[in-house]
């Protein structure tokens, strides 16, 4: 009985250790694009962090929204200010979990979905996530893309705006993960 | 042995609880391992203009600014003259962001045909943790008139057309609806049209904007100005015509244009001529309504 519970209490360690169950991305991408015909709107995240558990298979991604970079100022200003009010929500956070068995010690490529929480602008909404994943030797790379309404985000056009602003934004994210230290 | 296996067991079971990862666990762990971005504030007036005078605001680098202003004839003109409608003096400017924090501009009036020219930097932005309480911009403006010398204003050299202006703006956004601004001046005209006048003056610019709703809001703006004689606190002469600027307006804001619409007992746009040469007296009904227009056109083609 005391064996049994002496390797198990080393197993324990090991699994820890030596299996590396955690795989951290740190400047991943996430960029949305919607386009009206008046206006094209895009803007690129470049900071964007993500923690994968392989052998949970959890996944958590975390974006700052004052780091959306549009190419005109006044856009990101009105983004921040006005829409997504990023002083009083500062970031946007997806807690969720893999639904597929994936060996992610096997080399190769496999698609990949996801269903958790999307919280935004203060409002959190059950999302399923759908994308792939490219498992190489020392690094995991996960591309996934999906569609956000605002209104679902209680994110308001006004209605002076609306043939510029589209209330569907298509959201595309590449993230890089090395084993976590 | 007993007290032996009951310690392992209860260490196994410690172990094995700390190494499931939770949700919640899971995105505390990534809270570690990221840092928090510095929050600079942004947006503490929707234009570069609280109303006559600047705000702490510049364009963003590769952004152009196209702004027109009208200032029209008195309200107390009645109704034959439309309420001053009938009366309108122009502006029309263009400013551009070298940097983020540069911005140059230059403009033409059509009162007394002035062209001014300006310099603007950004020294300190407001921070929302540490850093600065109050973000602070630094401006220089020259104007030149361009009217043909007449007896009433002679000018015997080009150099006696030109007036300057030095300004240290200084801003705190207090929340995200009210921002305050102080805007300690320095102005120096080379020459001057009515006697008795000074050359040279401080005025403290108190301004201020009240966000009524997400996109528009109330602004205010006062300017206390004191001559300077010979270096030392001179006196406002008791028959000067002139009287301190005092403006109240609504601004608009929708996509790429503010509208700023005011009243104001100041009928000149440029500094020299709503700092110091104000003739307007609020009780006697010698108010302004006025507007500014302006336009933002981003010339910034690659994504950052």
């Amino acid at each position: 009985m005391k064996n049994f519970f002496t390797i198990l209490f080393f197993t324990s360690f090991a699994t820890s250790l030596f299996a590396q169950n955690q795989w951290i991305c740190k400047d991943g991408t996430t960029s949305f694009f919607s386009a009206t015909a008046v206006e094209d709107i895009s803007a690129k995240n470049k900071k964007v962090a993500s923690l994968l558990d392989i052998s949970s298979k959890e996944i958590v991604v975390k974006m700052y929204i004052n780091q959306f970079q549009f190419t005109n100022q006044l856009m990101e200003e009105h983004f921040n200010e006005n829409y997504l009010e990023s002083d009083k929500f500062p970031t946007s956070v997806f807690q969720g979990k893999i639904q597929e068995d994936i060996d992610f010690k096997k080399v190769g490529e496999y698609p990949i979905s996801a269903i958790g929480t999307l919280q935004m602008h203060g409002i959190s909404k059950k999302t399923r996530i759908s994308g792939k994943v490219k498992v190489e030797k020392g690094k995991i790379t996960l591309d996934a893309k999906f569609d956000v309404l605002l209104p679902e985000f209680g994110i308001e056009v006004p209605s002076i705006v609306v043939a510029k602003v589209s209330e569907k934004m298509a959201v595309t994210n590449h993230f890089i993960y090395l084993p976590k230290p | 042995m007993k007290n032996n296996s009951s310690f392992l067991q209860k260490l196994f079971f410690f172990l094995l609880l700390s190494n499931a990862s939770s949700g919640q666990d899971l995105l505390d762990e990534l809270d570690k391992n990221i840092e928090v971005p510095k929050q600079f504030s942004i947006a503490t007036f929707k234009s570069t203009r609280v109303i006559n005078g600047h705000s702490v605001e510049t364009m963003a680098k590769k952004h152009l600014d196209f702004r027109i202003a009208h200032r029209f004839g008195t309200l107390g003109n009645g109704a034959y003259e439309l309420w001053g409608l009938d009366n309108a003096t122009m502006r029309i400017s263009l400013e551009y962001g070298l940097t983020d924090r540069l911005m140059v501009g230059v403009s033409r009036s059509s009162l007394q045909k002035t062209y001014d020219y300006l310099v603007k930097y950004k020294l300190v932005r407001q921070t929302t943790e540490k850093g600065s309480p109050v973000s602070i911009t630094a401006i220089a403006l020259a104007d030149a008139i361009t009217l043909e010398s007449s007896p009433s204003f002679q000018f015997y050299r080009n150099i006696e057309r030109f007036s300057y202006v030095g300004q240290l703006l200084i801003a705190r956004k207090m929340n995200e609806n009210l921002s305050l601004q102080l805007s300690p001046t320095l102005l120096h005209r080379n020459s001057v049209e009515d006697v008795g006048e000074a050359n040279t003056w401080a005025v403290l610019g108190v301004s201020g904007r009240m966000k009524l709703t997400k996109r528009t809001s109330i602004n205010g703006e006062y300017f206390y100005r004191v001559p300077l004689e010979n270096g030392r606190i001179g006196v406002i002469s008791p028959t000067s015509l002139y009287r301190n600027s005092l403006s109240i307006g609504f601004d608009i804001e929708t996509g790429g244009h503010v509208f700023q619409l005011h009243f104001t007992n100041s009928v000149g746009m440029v500094e020299r001529q709503f700092l110091v040469q104000t003739d307007g007296r609020w009780l006697k009904g010698d108010v302004h309504y006025g507007f500014n227009i302006s336009r933002t056109f981003s010339f910034d083609k690659k994504n950052k």
